[in-house]
């Protein structure tokens, strides 16, 4: 089996990661539940991984670092604790349901919303999201790159436009973090959210989110908090404020052993190898009569992700095609995205997408194109 | 590519159910597999059990006692 779908999650994971969650699982208690060793060893483990990503993300500190399930979870957090009734926000069509469908939520509760369209390449303009700011406007809501077409867009840029024009930056860093360097306070970020499982290697059920020191988000949720146990109200101080029940440190230990591989690899050496592994097959693919390509490749700085389709085809019968007869490991369909779907006018063909990591090799990249040619043919 | 034939495509309302479906079909021993759902279905995503045409009445039968709850039992070229 040669897995290209680490966009949807990574499958191969580091020892090391394996190893963490294994010896979690055998060691650690409740985080935050009293004293005892089991206890004390939980809430060490989270709390290091807390700095770890508190550093890798460069917040202020490590409360500033919340844990969640996943991206999904703190968007929602973050969306439906910020937007009140008259806000408005601005976001793009490049975005995942995770960000589309929270803020359609927003919206029927009476917020108002601004959805930026993208060029034939599935790049947004900055000029245009300038203009769309309005007196009432409260925050760009943005992903960092499309799941889709891996296409970035500038933090950067609209980190400047939103802090010129008094906003709330909130990113969803859920198909770059672990790929590019993110951050928070270089690029005006006040919300970063992101998912464990894909390129920070880390387990699934794990997440997190960055809240800037002064932003105030009404929590989702609130329960257990092992502190002030005689409060009616949940805590408010952070990052127990956004964390109500219990954490999951099994995973959460697997996803400090995660970051710490990354760390120790580079992130410059993995994009580099996933970037390389991308061009190859993309250079394969383009010179196939019938193959269309989705997205910018006149730039490097992407995400390590090829959409095609083949003629006419249905994306489900040729990515079940490559799972059947070659063993290649794709995803087709809509991919969470049906606004970059609708705009790049695949809604009904859907996409067949390769996503690589770096435990991909040159010689799977070359059967893969080798596979897409013969699917062609 | 290779060449579609016809077969019989049940979908269901969520992945939950799909799994169901799969879990049944193997205890019971009725042929077929899942399948992302074809877009002449729906465009939408998700899973779809594809079996032969000429299992619809076993497979109507096993869903039945089963308790499987189908979306729709489509036949379709895949």
């Amino acid at each position: 089996m040669i897995y290209m779908d680490n966009a949807a999650t990574t499958l191969h994971k580091p020892e090391a990661v394996r190893q963490a969650v294994f010896q979690a699982m055998g060691t650690l208690g409740n985080a935050g539940r009293g004293a005892s060793a089991p206890a004390l060893d939980a809430s060490r483990v989270i709390y290091g991984t807390r700095e770890k990503l508190a550093r890798f993300f460069h917040a202020e500190n490590a409360n500033r670092i919340v844990f969640t399930a996943n991206s999904t979870e703190s968007l929602n957090i973050a969306l439906k604790g910020l937007f009140v009734p008259g806000d408005h926000v601005i976001t793009t069509v490049l975005e995942h349901n995770s960000v589309l469908r929270p803020l359609y939520e927003c919206r029927e509760n009476g917020a108002e919303l601004t959805i930026l369209g993208c060029d034939h390449r599935g790049n947004i303009s900055y000029e245009e999201l300038e203009s769309a700011v309005r007196k009432n406007t409260k925050a760009v809501v943005c992903t960092h790159a499309s799941n889709l077409t891996g296409n970035m867009i500038d933090l950067k840029r609209t980190g400047e436009i939103a802090g010129r024009n008094g906003l709330l930056f909130i990113v969803d860093a859920s198909q770059t973090a672990g790929v590019y360097p993110v951050d928070v306070q270089e690029n005006g970020i006040d919300v970063l959210c992101f998912t464990g499982h894909k390129s920070l290697l880390g387990p699934q059920g794990t997440g997190g989110m960055y809240v800037k020191q002064g932003v105030k988000i009404r929590p989702l949720l609130s329960g257990g908090s092992g502190i002030d146990t005689y409060n009616p109200r949940h805590p408010s101080e952070m990052p127990t404020a956004l964390e109500a029940g219990t954490l999951n440190g099994h995973g959460i230990a697997g996803l400090g052993a995660a970051v710490s591989y990354l760390e120790q690899t580079g992130l410059d050496v993995i994009r580099n190898r996933e970037l390389a592994l991308m061009r190859q097959f993309y250079e394969g693919v383009s010179r196939i009569p019938g193959v269309k390509i989705y997205g910018d490749f006149e730039t490097d700085r992407r995400c390590p992700i090829v959409s095609l389709n083949i003629g006419d085809y249905d994306s489900s019968e040729v990515s079940d095609e490559l799972n059947m007869t070659y063993g290649i490991v794709t995803r087709p369909g809509a991919h969470c995205a049906p606004l970059m779907h609708r705009a790049l006018g695949t809604v009904s063909q859907g996409a067949v997408r390769f996503s690589f990591s770096h435990y991909n090799t040159e010689e799977e990249v070359e059967y893969a194109v080798k596979a897409v040619k013969e699917l062609a043919d | 590519m290779r060449k579609k034939e016809l077969k019989l495509v049940v979908t269901f309302h969520t992945t939950a159910d799909a799994m169901a479906m799969e879990k049944l079909c193997r205890e019971q021993q009725v042929p077929g597999r899942l399948i992302p759902v074809p877009r002449a279905i729906s465009a939408g995503c998700g899973l779809a059990w594809c079996a032969p045409t000429e299992e619809r009445d076993h497979l109507t039968e096993v869903m039945s006692s089963g308790g499987i709850d189908l979306e729709a039992l489509h036949e379709c070229m895949v």
